[in-house]
């Protein structure tokens, strides 16, 4: 068997055996499904609450895409910012750090309080994904090739055609890298800061389906609407990714297969 | 302009008294003195480290000196400049790196880049990429680069170091083609005897840290060199001589 078949069949084996395993156990030792739900009952549930489940897990998605949005804009914009004034890199830098370090769930009840529920979520989202853009992107534009700053700067280019023609497409790896690790934070900003919003009260989103599912016991309903989303997490790194080998193909090392 | 005769050309430019010091307390270069005369063939020799880059950054502007002047009777000369390693974008085609001077004055002259590219033999590869290419066809991109401005002053800084020998003769043959052909100045810096010899009308032996010039050694041995004239006897006393006085100058410097 190819080790591309191998790398492919074997993780989805081992899921359907443990699949079987967790059935068999809820099905013998007649488990409650308050306590535990068989994947049977989940997957059951998750075609039944379908249109429920679906219709929230959209406006998680949406709320955490806004998000992606808004960090990937203001990470790139702050960090060409950053690289072309030192001035605005030491007066700013040290507050986007404190964002970042502090926690992402004290910040959530905060925000709510001063903000409509739905922009609050929304600037969760994006105050989690923004900082590994801005961190990757600064990174990216300060490791251009020296002597390729030299040539530049040899034919008399402008701060203008160094940032477009040099520092960016240089930086290019590093900011995918960054937004790859942001997609998967802004549906986490998303989900924390609805579910700090559904012990609040309203909500519509996934994360508030879990919450409001827990309160009334309705297990089945947390698992399915979990299961749905890992899967628009996974979905979302595999876009990212894609996207990301589709910029660098040509060029990157990391995009090109190494030939032995 | 007969080329084994490097001093009727007139001065294209003079390096007076330069020196150069960092901010670590490292003395790259001291008192340098240097004419470089139009259409001549000039190498810089030196050990590692003998400032012989410093100098040619300097030449370049991409450093500044501490003390002392360069001048240029007549008028600051546009410049080609190759790096040790390629320098290449990766991003881009050996075609748009190799038209980046260009792009970057707001010019858009395809039929000078394919001009160049196809006498560096570079033409059938103007769409690949740089990581598709050999670590010699890096090089000739790099120096197609250098001379798509056409410049009246080219400086190289070790751009062969890198490379494999026969990489390496091939291209010091290439190279002299390109300056025979064009009549147009070469700084080259180089630690290799044999390369400085084959390749230059006139060898600046310097010492090691601080750089100074030690000697000058002028090679007339007629062009257009080739490989007979690298398994010559002419050849190899130069060598010999010019090996003697790198070793004096590593020597005096202790």
């Amino acid at each position: 068997m190819s080790e591309r078949i191998m790398r492919m069949a074997l993780p989805l084996i081992v899921f359907a055996c443990v699949l079987a395993v967790w059935e068999a156990v809820v099905q013998i030792g007649e488990i409650p499904a308050y306590l535990l739900p068989g994947p049977v009952l989940i997957a059951r549930t998750l075609v039944a609450d379908g249109p429920l489940l679906l219709a929230s897990l959209w406006v998680t998605l949406f709320t955490a895409f806004q998000g992606f949005l808004l960090a990937a804009a203001w990470g790139t914009l702050l960090a060409i910012l950053f690289n072309q004034s030192r001035l605005i890199e030491y007066s700013f830098y040290p507050y986007a750090v404190i964002l970042q370090v502090t926690p992402i769930v004290a910040i959530a009840p905060l925000l709510l309080i001063y903000l409509p529920q739905h922009l609050a979520v929304l600037t969760c989202a994006w105050i989690v994904a923004f900082f590994p853009v801005l961190a990757n992107t600064t990174l990216g534009l300060n490791s251009v090739d020296h002597n390729l700053l030299a040539l530049f700067q040899l034919y008399k280019a402008n701060r203008w055609q160094v940032l477009w023609q040099l520092k960016l497409p240089s930086a290019l790896p590093q900011m995918l890298a960054g937004l790859r690790i942001a997609g998967g934070l802004s549906l986490i900003g998303a989900v924390v800061a609805e579910i700090a919003a559904g012990s609040a009260g309203a909500g519509s989103g996934l994360a508030y389906r879990i919450a409001e599912s827990g309160y009334r016991l309705n297990i089945p309903r947390m698992f399915a609407a979990l299961l749905l989303l890992s899967v628009a997490g996974v979905a979302i790194f595999f876009v990212l990714t894609a996207l990301s080998h589709l910029a660098l193909r040509r060029w990157h090392e990391s995009a090109i297969a190494r030939e032995i | 302009m007969d080329q084994s005769s490097p001093s009727h050309g007139s001065p294209v430019v003079s390096l007076r008294g330069v020196s150069k010091s960092y901010a670590t307390g490292v003395q790259a270069l001291v008192d340098f003195d240097l004419v470089v005369r139009a259409g001549e063939f000039v190498s810089f020799l030196g050990p590692s480290g003998c400032g012989k880059s410093t100098a040619l950054r300097i030449v370049a502007g991409l450093s500044a000196a501490t003390a002392g002047r360069v001048e240029w009777p007549n008028g600051e000369a546009p410049i080609g400049f190759v790096f040790q390693d390629p320098t290449l974008m990766p991003w881009a085609t050996v075609e748009k790196n190799v038209a980046l001077p260009l792009t970057l004055s707001g010019r858009d002259d395809s039929t000078a880049v394919a001009d160049v590219l196809q006498h560096v033999g570079l033409h059938d590869f103007a769409s690949s990429y740089p990581r598709e290419l050999s670590g010699g066809m890096k090089m000739r991109a790099s120096i197609a680069r250098a001379l798509v401005t056409g410049p009246d002053l080219l400086l190289m800084d070790e751009p062969f170091a890198a490379l494999d020998e026969i990489t390496r003769f091939k291209l010091n043959n290439e190279l002299l083609g390109l300056w025979h052909e064009s009549k147009r100045t070469v700084v080259f810096v180089t630690h290799s005897v044999f390369e400085s010899v084959f390749l230059s009308q006139r060898i600046v032996v310097m010492t090691p840290r601080p750089g100074r010039v030690f000697t000058e050694i002028a090679i007339p041995a007629a062009y257009p060199r080739d490989e007979n004239f690298r398994t010559s006897v002419e050849y190899a006393d130069f060598c010999s001589q010019v090996g003697k006085a790198l070793r004096a100058a590593i020597g005096e410097a202790g």
